[in-house]
């Protein structure tokens, strides 16, 4: 689990806070989405979890050890990332995107092989077939597959996502989005998604974390975030799919 | 000419081999220092600014003012050392360049995903950004490496084996078919070593791809090949080569050429081995023959009475052989004797127009010189003859310019220039009908060739003996000719010597 206790972030020597006074609990197995307009500070909140970024102030612990006593590169490799550019290495084959942090954890090679076999037959990209390809060959819906593959390749407990389905195509997006759901209750994965797209969030977090200007205004799951909004912007973006879904629904009718 | 390209061609391995193992020690050295420059700069921006700039600097220097700093700085050691540096130097900025400009141009989003899954900074370098930027820093490595190849040349001046040895000699002896080979040898080598490394890095890249295409194997045999041959190449040359007992020096015009192969002759005679070092800047070769660097050249005196005695005067011809003898005992070179030649500045002018304007002497010059332009070498209206001559005859040319030795004759016989600053045994002095003007006020210094000896090969009575064949023996018609068979002939520099050999034994 994850738990960030009055965490602050501030680029300016604390004139201005990017995350202000954050305290959010993620309990094992469960999905969290992260979810405000850009600029909100949630990137900032998620890449505090494996310090990508430090935080200025407060505490954050994964699985109860406080990650600032941690040596950064090896907490890192112990929590999975899937990347909002998908950030795939390019001069390397797909198997070796793949076994990427096992190698780094200097996994026995047969032990790396067919962990990477297992994580590619997951995502549905047969080893056999695409493990020798290079990520140019690839779809950008198969490209971030493979970024899904490598996340969860060590086998971590967590996995933090930045956007991770945002540059995808509507189609792609939702099958991707529906088996990333699956694996991560068949894993008992404990996730930190961040997105910009309320539907999204509504779809694949147990609860969702809504960000406004470095605050987390509430927290709560769908359903009491959409019957018991308690903010103005919160009644406002968590209403916006399903104005949208009626909008489409009176046009549809109209035909 | 097929007996001179022939003779040419003779030469080929020895300058290839010291081509070639100068150009690639050189880039050797330059990857290994501009590479983790580059990426030390490409991390910080206060080292990568001022980095940059010494790296430009270095590269806007002329090359030659290098080569020469380089000689000063190591104290006038000459040789493979300081080419290697300079040439090292010069290597530099397109390696560091492309090295900043490949780590700056990997994605960020592929280097934060490297972040991202726990890889440490040394190995994000290592596996993730140096990689990728691979492609760009060996575009700079093959710039880098035609720039050697080519800057190479220059360091025949201070006395490394090259390609350069062609083209200097080839130039001072109008010897066209030496320049040519030398050139074409150079380019081709250029062009090679750069397909090479093409190659190499086309392999690189293609050794995950299961594909084995005839077109793959047959170029990874080929590069396989010129790996060999040059590992053998390299091999041969760092073998102990059997050593020259004395090193002959020479500086780049024709006439040293003929010494330096007329001496080496009369010691190979004696059963010595020896070496031959030509066309060293004049400078060089005198550090080279005081610090034992060289052992034997042939130097003029009012060369050292002028430029190594700064002396302004100008007392006559046996006072300054008796004083240039006296400074060179107290720098440490011994002076073994006079050759009997003697080859001195003179104005000349064309015959005809010397006759139209009627001048026989410096002295029936003054009247008009206001109207006349003047050809010289390249350092003559920099040496306080010139500023003697200009102030004992009260007159200065109005147009004064300066050419390669060679040129200058060309010059002034198709009346580019009304009168050069010839040289007394120059050959092309008599071919071309050219007037050597009086000089009554004895402005111009007395040249008397000498040789010039380091103070080890004067000990060595077996030497001294050898070499006293020459002390006294050739005139300046017998130089003159000789330099005229190589400049104005087109003979090669070995018949020149063939011809001086049998006058050493006449009477």
């Amino acid at each position: 689990m994850i738990e960030l206790r009055n965490v602050q972030k501030s680029y300016d020597g604390g004139a201005t806070l990017a995350v202000a006074d954050t305290s959010v609990v993620v309990e094992r197995g469960e999905f969290l989405g992260l979810i405000g307009a850009s600029g909100c500070g949630k990137t900032t909140t998620l890449k505090m979890i494996n310090r990508l970024e430090e935080p200025s102030s407060g505490e954050i612990l994964v699985n109860g050890r406080n990650v600032l006593g941690q040596n950064p590169e090896l907490l890192r490799r112990n929590i999975g990332y899937v990347f909002q550019g998908i950030g795939l290495f390019p001069h390397r084959s797909v198997a070796e995107n793949v076994a990427a942090v096992p190698h780094l954890l200097q996994w026995e090679p047969d032990k790396i092989q067919a962990r990477c076999e297992q994580c590619m037959e997951l995502v549905g990209l047969p080893f056999a077939e695409y493990g020798q390809r290079s990520p140019s060959q690839l779809s950008g819906g198969q490209q971030q597959r493979v970024g899904v593959a490598r996340a969860l390749a060590a086998k971590p407990e967590v996995v933090l996502m930045d956007e991770p389905f945002g540059a995808l195509d509507p189609i792609t997006r939702s099958e991707l989005q529906e088996e990333f759901k699956g694996i991560q209750r068949s894993m008992d994965l404990t996730v930190v998604m961040v997105t910009h797209d309320m539907t999204e969030a509504l779809l694949l977090a147990d609860r969702i974390a809504v960000m406004r200007e470095g605050v987390v205004l509430q927290i709560g799951t769908p359903y009491e975030l959409l019957h018991n909004p308690q903010h103005d912007y919160v009644r406002e973006i968590v209403a916006m799919p399903r104005q949208r879904a009626k909008r489409l629904e009176e046009l549809m009718r109209d035909e | 000419m097929s007996e001179n390209l022939r003779e040419q061609l003779l030469l080929l391995p020895a300058y290839f081999q010291g081509h070639l193992l100068l150009t690639l020690a050189a880039i050797t050295m330059g990857v290994l220092i501009s590479v983790p420059l580059g990426v030390w700069a490409e991390q910080s921006v206060r080292v990568k600014r001022p980095l940059l700039a010494v790296v430009s600097i270095v590269q806007t220097f002329p090359s030659l003012a290098i080569l020469a700093l380089v000689v000063a700085l190591l104290g006038g050691r000459i040789g493979f050392l300081p080419a290697f540096i300079a040439l090292t130097l010069y290597s530099m900025l397109p390696i560091v360049r492309n090295t900043v400009t490949g780590l700056e141009s990997v994605s960020a989003s592929v280097v934060e995903a490297a972040r991202g899954i726990g890889m440490s900074p040394h190995q994000i370098l290592r596996e993730v950004k140096l990689p990728l930027a691979m492609p760009v820093i060996v575009a700079g490595i093959r710039t880098a490496m035609v720039w050697t190849v080519g800057l190479a040349t220059l360091s025949t001046l201070v006395g490394a084996t090259s390609f350069g040895n062609y083209i200097f000699t080839g130039i001072q002896t109008r010897n066209l078919v030496a320049v040519t080979v030398g050139s074409l040898a150079s380019a081709a080598l250029a062009v090679g070593l750069d397909g090479l490394i093409a190659a190499i890095q086309w392999l690189l890249e293609k050794r995950n791809e299961a594909v084995d295409s005839a077109r793959l194997r047959s170029i990874r045999r080929s590069v396989y090949t010129a790996i060999a041959v040059i590992i053998c190449i390299v091999l041969y040359g760092l073998l102990p080569q059997p050593r020259a007992d004395f090193i002959v020096a020479g500086k780049p015009f024709t006439e040293q050429y003929i010494m330096v192969g007329l001496l080496a002759a009369e010691l190979e005679e004696a059963g010595f081995k020896v070496e031959q070092r030509l066309g060293l800047g004049s400078d060089v070769v005198f550090e080279a023959v005081s610090n034992g660097t060289v052992d034997l050249y042939v130097e003029y005196t009012g060369t050292i009475w002028s430029s190594y005695m700064n002396q302004q005067g100008n007392p006559g011809r046996e006072a300054i052989r008796t004083g240039v003898i006296d400074y060179l005992e107290r720098q440490g070179v011994v002076t073994l004797g006079f050759t009997g030649f003697q080859n001195r500045y003179a104005l000349a002018m064309r015959r005809d127009r010397a006759e139209e304007l009627g001048i026989a002497s410096i002295e029936d010059l003054v009247p008009l010189a206001g109207g006349l332009s003047a050809g010289a070498d390249l350092e003559f209206f920099g040496r306080s003859e010139w500023l003697r001559l200009r102030d004992l005859y009260n007159m200065d040319f109005s147009n004064k310019l300066t050419f390669d030795p060679s040129l200058m004759y060309t010059a002034v016989v198709e009346g580019q220039v009304d009168l050069i600053s010839a040289y007394t045994t120059d050959g092309r002095v008599a071919a071309f009908d050219l007037v050597l003007l009086e000089d009554p006020r004895n402005a111009l210094l007395a040249y008397d060739a000498m040789l010039l000896a380091s103070d080890a090969a004067a000990a060595n009575p077996a030497f001294v003996q050898a070499v006293d064949s020459i002390i006294d023996r050739i005139s300046d018609v017998a130089m003159r000719q000789a330099n005229r068979l190589v400049d104005v002939d087109g003979e090669s520099v070995n018949a020149a010597i063939e011809y001086l050999r049998p006058r050493l034994r006449s009477n």
